[in-house]
């Protein structure tokens, strides 16, 4: 089984994060990249998926040259090979533009079942994985917190807000995780350095047929026409606890008109 | 004036409180019209006409709810086709998200995710990085395509005629590929949905077991709220997933957000700083949750809590 898995580089949430005042997409520069957390969780159920049935796990990142790091996380962690779509075209992509990026390098390699993190830390929007679907006109699986193949069907249990519903479809498909899905391993010293040695393709816009007005800022169909720092909260009050917290927190919900 | 179509969030009939959200917010985009998927629409007609629905587009087909997302998304295409929108309105929910971003790829249109607000013109207000941001974003090409977050813009009633238009699609196949062969519906209980509560209640790791969280719920329960918890809790397993609050769980905006035990860490922030009243209980005067609160008690949960509860209930 060919599985893809998508990574994405983001900047640690830890680190403060910045809009760039030019154009106002996020500065890349300004934090320290590491892997999407959710991501993690991706490659880890790629993982399990290929020691449960065999095949191939591909690691696919579109992202900026340093994005390399993140690959080699998840070489380590066990995937066999990566491909790195890298171009300054591709900056500023919105979700339609980087879907159809992406859409156009698994065209390329090929795959059985491409697998996401539900979300990005910090775009947030949730759609990719569901515009893949779309655009790859492939079963969309997302949202799961379990995955099970049996010959070529697959069938995942899809989080909602009720509860779940479990979802069954043919391969090949498109597959979006929770966290609750598993517990990603971590990379192990062997893994690491056989990491050094594991192949990433490199490819440009033009290596993966991507239209380039279909790309990158000008491409995108939405665009931010400000930003700017949310006023800070006005200070609260803070008070230590004398065998009274509670009753003076009642009473600030009732100045409040909560009670 | 042309259409806005919202696409109404209801499970079996029984309508979210963000749709209603929606229709405001359409009002001020243009006509609102509603469009009803599945079966159930009897009981929740005049729910719509109140708040606005001048038509309602009803597609009871349960082919369109027997699948994965697809379905609706090819309903609100063909609409779109049809009846030429000015915009189309969906609830940035899991789901919810993923149809807009669908019918953005179907539309080639533009799509803006998660936004707080909308204004005319389908000029979204995001609050991003956790709330330290306000941006302001707007759809470029096509028809714009707005998911909403709920519980962020307040429902106004704003009565309308609601007229009936019954719509069918035909589905590709393509629609029809991943198949919901089972739905389970976890018990919700009497307490409010999370994303929808006017007041949240949130344990973290401080409250300590499973058990514990019977403070938070007694709490919650006085206050007519819903209960969360940091992942901390919910990955010891003291509550269920669903309930996370935060970057990888729901994402919530109530009048009222008590953390209880709760540190503060960015990745809970970015699923509740947006709430319009904060107020914490913490042993630790330095947990970071006391730079966003409105009222902060440094002390014992097990004291405070409790106490809290009892003193709600007595003035009640
Ligand atoms: C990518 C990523 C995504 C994440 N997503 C989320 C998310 O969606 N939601 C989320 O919540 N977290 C998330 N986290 C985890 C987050 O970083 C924190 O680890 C988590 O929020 C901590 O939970 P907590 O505040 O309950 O626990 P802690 O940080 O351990 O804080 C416990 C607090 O309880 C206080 N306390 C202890 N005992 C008492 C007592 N008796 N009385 C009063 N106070 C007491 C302590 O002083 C402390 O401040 C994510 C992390 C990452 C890396």
């Amino acid at each position: 089984m060919n599985i893809v898995v998508c990574v994405k580089q983001v900047p640690d949430t830890e680190s403060p994060r910045k809009l760039k005042s030019d154009d106002n997409t996020l500065d890349r520069g300004a934090a320290d990249g590491v892997i999407n957390e959710l991501d993690e969780y991706a490659i880890e159920e790629a993982l399990l998926l290929k020691e449960a049935h065999g095949g191939e796990v591909t690691v696919l990142t579109m992202g900026p040259e340093k994005a390399t790091d993140s690959i080699r996380k998840a070489l380590a962690m066990g995937a066999d090979k990566a491909v790195h779509l890298v171009d300054d075209a591709l900056a500023g992509s919105d979700a339609l533009g980087t879907s159809y990026a992406i859409q156009q390098v698994l065209g390329r390699i090929g795959f059985d079942l491409v697998i996401c993190g539900s979300e990005s830390t910090d775009a947030r929007t949730g759609m990719l994985p569901a515009m893949l679907a779309e655009r790859l006109g492939v079963p969309q699986l997302t949202l799961s917190s379990k995955v099970e193949i049996d010959g070529s069907t697959i069938r995942v249990q899809r989080l909602t807000d009720y509860g779940y519903d479990k979802v069954e479809a043919a391969l090949p498909a498109v597959v979006s995780v929770v966290e609750k899905i598993n517990e990603p391993r971590y990379p192990s010293f062997k893994g690491i350095m056989a990491a050094k040695k594991k192949p990433v393709e490199t490819l440009s816009a033009a290596d993966a047929g991507i239209e380039a007005d279909k790309v990158g800022l000008a491409g995108a169909a939405s665009e931010v026409v400000d930003a700017t720092e949310a006023p800070p909260r006005a200070k609260g009050q803070i008070v230590t606890d004398e065998g009274d917290g509670g009753v003076k927190i009642a009473e600030f919900l009732a100045s409040k008109k909560f009670i | 004036m042309a259409e806005v179509l919202v696409l109404v969030d209801h499970v079996d009939g029984e309508v979210k409180k963000v749709t209603l959200e929606l229709l405001t917010a359409a009002r001020r985009l243009g006509e609102p019209a509603a469009v009803w998927v599945g079966p159930g629409l009897e009981g929740a007609k005049e729910k719509l006409a109140e708040y606005g629905a001048a038509k309602i587009y009803v597609a009871a087909d349960e082919e369109l709810t027997s699948y994965v997302v697809a379905p609706k998304v090819e309903l609100l295409a063909q609409l779109v086709a049809d009846k030429s929108p000015a915009g189309v309105l969906v609830a940035a929910t899991g789901e919810g998200k993923e149809i807009a971003g669908r019918l953005a790829v179907k539309l080639d249109s533009g799509v803006l995710t998660d936004v707080v607000d909308v204004a005319e013109g389908f000029v979204g207000e995001h609050s991003i990085f956790g709330g330290a941001i306000i941006a302001h974003a707007k759809v470029k090409r096509g028809t714009p395509i707005v998911a909403v977050r709920p519980n962020a813009i307040a429902a106004e009633p704003a009565p309308a005629a609601a007229a009936e238009e019954q719509v069918s699609v035909t589905l590709s196949d393509a629609a029809k590929s991943a198949k919901i062969v089972e739905r389970v519906v976890q018990e919700k209980g009497e307490r409010p949905d999370l994303t929808e509560a006017a007041v949240v209640v949130s344990g973290g790791r401080g409250v300590g077991s499973a058990e514990n969280f019977k403070i938070i719920e007694d709490l919650a329960d006085a206050l007519g709220g819903a209960v969360g918890a940091s992942r901390a809790a919910t990955d010891a397993g003291w509550y269920p997933h669903q309930f996370q609050v935060g970057q990888t769980g729901k994402t919530v905006s109530p009048q009222l957000y008590i953390a209880v035990g709760i540190s503060g860490a960015i990745q809970h922030r970015a699923g509740m700083q947006t709430s319009k009243t904060i107020v914490a209980i913490n042993k630790d005067p330095d947990a970071p949750i006391f730079e966003l609160v409105d009222f902060g008690v440094v002390g014992d949960l097990f004291q405070v809590a409790p106490q809290l509860t009892e003193e709600i209930n007595k003035r009640k």
